[in-house]
C-alpha cells in the first residue's frame, strides 16, 4: 500500500522522519477489515476503552489512597465523601473492575463461538489469554486495597491456596505476604502491583493488536477474505459502528455507577478489615465465582488449584484441542450446541461459587466442573473428528450477493476444499 | 430496598445469573419487610426532615454506645443545621485535643471540622461497658448491611419475647431480624423516649425510620449528588447513542 499524501506540511514533515501518520493511516484508517462483522465484535474495543478508564480513574485514585492498614479503609471513604467527584471516580473504577470482566468474558465467547483462536490465529487468543490472567491478578489486588473485611480474608483464602504446593508451600505464602500474615507488607506490595500490573497488560494488548493486523479479523463466517469486495476499510465503518456500541455500553454502565453502585459488590466490604472476626461466607467478586466454584469442587486442596488453573490454562492449549478446520459455530451444528451447553456451565458454576458449599451444592458443583473440562479435553477433540460441517460459503460476499442465507450450490466443494 | 430492585433488573437485562445479594443473606434471619424510602430510586433524595430528626436519635439514643467515626459536625449543614445550629451541635461535644505547648492533652469544645466524638474511647473500653459486646461503629451499617436502611429499621423495631424454649444470655435480648435472633443490645426505644422538635410523634416506628434515613444519608452523605448528575448523564447518553446511530445508518447506508 503507498504511503498516503498528507496536505498538512507539518504533519508531512514529521512523517517523513518519524512516520507515525503513515502508520496511524495503514492501521486505523484503511485496515481492511470483514465486511460482515456483527455486533459481538464491538467488545475488543470496548475492553480496551474500559482498560484507559481504569487506568485513569485508578492515577486519580493513587492520588488520595493511603496503602496503609490503618489508613486504607479511611482513605477510600475519605475519597468517596470529601475528595469532589472522588465518589465518581470510585465508582467508576470499582464498577469498572466488573464491567471490564463482563465485556473480556463477552469477547473470549465470540472468539470461543466463532474459532477466532484457529490457524493463523494462535498466538492472538494465546495473548489474549495471557491478558485475562494478568485481569484476574490486577482485580484481586485492587480488590484488597480497600482493606474491607472482603478485601482481607478473600486476600488470606486466595494466597493460602499456595500453601498447597508440596515443599516449598508455605515460603511462597510467607514470600507473597511478606511476613507471617496478611498485613501491613502485602498490602504495600499489593498496591505496588496494581499500580504496575495494568501497564503490562497495556503491553500484552499492544501486541494482540499487532497480532490482530497481522491477519485481520475473523469474522461471523469463519472464512478467509477472498478479495477487495469482502473488506471494508476499517474507518468509517467500523469506528462509527464502535462509537455506537460504545455510546450503548456507556449508557448501561452509568445505570450501575449512578443509580446501583454497590449491587456488583459486597457489603461485608463497608467493614473495616479484622483480622480477629471471620465473615460467615468468604465469597470472591463475582467475575471469579466460576473458578472458585471449581476449586471447591474438588475435596483435595493441592488438586482443587490445580484444577482452577487448569480452568484457564485449557485456553492456552485450545487451537490444538479443536482440530476442526471450520471455524464459525454457524458450520458446526454440534459445536453450536455444546458452544451454549458451555455458556450454560459456565453461570451454574458462577452460581454454585456464590453458594455456600453444602449439600447438593457440592454434587452440582463437582458434574459441572467435570463437564467443563471435558468439554475441551472430550468433547471438541471428539468433535474434530466427527462432526460434519454444514457446506462454507466461496466467499464473505458471496451470500450476500446469492440473497440470503441459502448456500449456494457450489458451497459443498468450496466447504471441501476449505478442508483440504 | 429498590436499589436492590433497580440492580437485579439491570444485571437480568444484561443477562448477568449472579445474585451476590443472595449470597450474603444465606444464613441470615428473616428478610427485613421492605419499605419506601425517599432516597430510592433515581429520583430519590433525603427527607430533611427526617435526617434532623434521625440525627436526634442518633445523639440522645444511640451515640451512648455507638460511634460514628467517618461522620464531622460540618456533615450536619448538609441534613439542614444551618452553620450556627451545627457549630453548637460540635460545641456540645468535648474533643480530646493536643499535645498543647506544654506537652499536655487538653480538652476543648469542638468544631465543625471534628469527626463526631465517640462514646468511648477505645473498643476495649467499649466491650468493657456493654458486657463484652462491642457497639458496632454506625457510620457505614446502611451499607454493610445486604439490606441497609430496611435492616435497621427492621432489627430496631424487631425485639419480641423468645420463643419456647430458646435461651437467652444474661445480657441478650431475642430479635427477629437479628442474625442468630439473639442479639446484646436491649431494646434501644420506647415511645416518647426524645421530643422531636417539629412535633412529630416519636413512636418506635417513627424514630426507628428516622434513624434509619439518617444512617443512610450517613454512610453516603453524596447520595443526592449520585442521583441528580446520573440522571443528566443517562440523558446525555442516551441522546448521543441515538445520534451514533442514525450517524452509523448513514455512514454504512452505501454498503447496501
Amino acid at each position: 500500500m503507498a504511503a498516503p499524501k498528507f496536505e498538512n506540511p507539518i504533519v508531512r514533515w514529521i512523517d517523513y522522519r518519524l512516520p507515525v501518520f503513515t502508520f496511524m493511516h495503514h492501521e486505523m484508517h484503511e485496515y481492511p477489515t470483514p465486511k460482515n462483522l456483527n455486533y459481538w465484535w464491538n467488545f475488543g474495543s470496548l475492553a480496551g476503552f474500559m482498560l484507559i478508564v481504569m487506568i485513569l480513574t485508578g492515577i486519580m485514585l493513587a492520588m488520595h489512597y493511603t496503602p496503609h492498614v490503618d489508613h486504607a479503609f479511611d482513605s477510600v471513604e475519605r475519597i468517596r465523601r470529601d475528595v469532589p467527584f472522588g465518589w465518581l471516580i470510585q465508582f467508576i473504577h470499582m464498577n469498572g473492575a466488573s464491567f471490564f470482566f463482563i465485556l473480556v468474558y463477552i469477547h473470549i465467547f465470540r472468539g470461543l463461538y466463532y474459532g477466532s483462536y484457529k490457524s493463523p490465529r494462535e498466538i492472538l487468543w494465546i495473548l489474549g489469554v495471557v491478558i485475562l490472567l494478568l485481569m484476574m491478578a490486577t482485580a484481586f489486588m485492587g480488590y484488597v486495597l480497600p482493606w474491607g473485611q472482603m478485601s482481607f480474608w478473600g486476600a488470606t483464602v486466595i494466597t493460602n491456596l499456595f500453601s498447597a504446593i508440596p515443599l516449598v508451600g508455605e515460603h511462597i505464602v510467607s514470600w507473597l505476604w511478606g511476613g507471617f500474615a496478611v498485613d501491613n507488607a502485602t498490602l504495600n506490595r499489593f498496591y505496588s502491583l496494581h499500580y504496575l500490573l495494568p501497564f503490562v497488560i497495556v503491553g500484552v494488548v499492544v501486541l494482540h493488536v499487532v497480532a490482530l493486523h497481522t491477519h485481520g479479523s475473523n469474522n461471523p463466517l469463519g472464512i478467509e477474505l477472498r478479495g477487495k469486495q469482502d473488506s471494508i476499510p476499517f474507518h468509517p465503518y467500523y469506528t462509527i459502528k464502535d462509537m455506537f456500541g460504545l455510546g450503548l455500553f456507556l449508557t448501561i454502565f452509568c445505570l450501575f455507577v449512578f443509580f446501583a453502585p454497590d449491587y456488583l459488590g459486597h457489603p461485608d466490604n463497608y467493614v473495616p478489615a479484622n483480622p480477629l472476626v471471620t465473615p460467615p461466607h468468604i465469597v470472591p467478586e463475582w467475575y471469579f465465582l466460576p473458578f472458585f466454584a471449581i476449586l471447591r469442587a474438588i475435596p483435595d486442596k493441592l488438586l482443587g488449584v490445580v484444577a482452577m488453573f487448569a480452568a484457564i490454562a485449557v485456553l492456552f492449549i485450545l487451537p490444538w484441542l479443536d482440530r476442526s478446520p471450520v471455524r464459525s459455530a454457524r458450520f458446526r451444528p454440534i459445536y453450536k450446541q455444546v458452544f451454549w451447553l458451555l455458556v450454560l456451565d459456565c453461570l451454574v458454576l458462577g452460581y454454585i461459587g456464590s453458594q455456600p458449599a453444602e449439600g447438593w451444592y457440592i454434587h452440582i458443583g463437582r458434574l459441572a466442573t467435570i463437564y467443563y473440562f471435558a468439554h475441551f479435553f472430550v468433547i471438541l477433540p471428539l468433535l474434530s473428528v466427527f462432526e460434519r460441517p454444514r457446506p462454507l460459503p466461496l466467499s464473505i460476499g458471496e451470500p450476500v450477493l446469492g440473497g440470503g442465507s441459502s448456500p449456494p450450490a457450489g458451497g459443498g466443494g468450496a466447504g471441501a476444499m476449505e478442508r483440504a | 430496598m429498590r436499589n436492590r430492585l433497580i440492580g437485579a433488573a439491570l444485571a437480568a437485562a444484561l443477562g448477568l445469573a449472579v445474585l451476590p445479594g443472595a449470597a450474603s443473606a444465606a444464613g441470615a434471619g428473616p428478610q427485613p419487610p421492605e419499605r419506601e424510602w425517599s432516597f430510592n430510586g433515581i429520583f430519590g433524595s433525603f427527607d430533611r426532615a427526617a435526617l434532623q430528626r434521625g440525627y436526634q436519635v442518633y445523639r440522645e439514643v444511640c451515640a451512648a454506645c455507638h460511634g460514628m467515626r467517618l461522620m464531622f459536625y460540618r456533615n450536619l449543614t448538609q441534613i439542614g443545621l444551618s452553620e450556627a445550629a451545627a457549630k453548637a451541635e460540635a460545641a456540645n461535644a468535648f474533643v480530646v485535643d493536643g499535645p498543647d505547648s506544654e506537652g499536655e492533652m487538653f480538652e476543648r469544645p469542638g468544631k465543625l471540622s471534628d469527626r463526631f466524638v465517640s462514646p468511648f474511647p477505645n473498643d476495649n473500653a467499649a466491650k468493657a461497658a456493654n458486657g463484652g459486646a462491642l457497639p458496632p461503629d454506625l457510620s457505614l451499617i446502611a451499607k454493610n448491611q445486604a439490606a441497609g436502611p430496611d435492616y435497621i429499621a427492621a432489627v430496631l423495631t424487631g425485639y419480641a419475647d423468645p420463643p419456647e424454649g430458646m435461651e437467652m444470655g444474661e445480657t441478650q435480648s431475642y430479635n427477629m431480624y437479628f442474625s442468630g435472633h439473639r442479639i446484646s443490645m436491649p431494646p434501644p426505644l420506647f415511645d416518647d423516649l426524645v421530643e422531636y422538635a417539629d412535633g412529630t410523634p416519636a413512636t418506635v416506628e417513627q424514630m426507628a425510620v428516622d434513624v434509619s434515613h439518617f444512617l443512610m444519608f450517613a454512610a453516603e452523605p453524596q447520595l443526592e449528588d449520585r442521583h441528580r448528575l446520573g440522571v443528566k448523564v443517562v440523558i446525555f447518553l442516551l441522546v448521543l447513542t441515538g445520534l451514533l446511530y442514525a450517524l452509523k445508518r448513514k455512514v454504512w447506508s452505501d454498503l447496501h
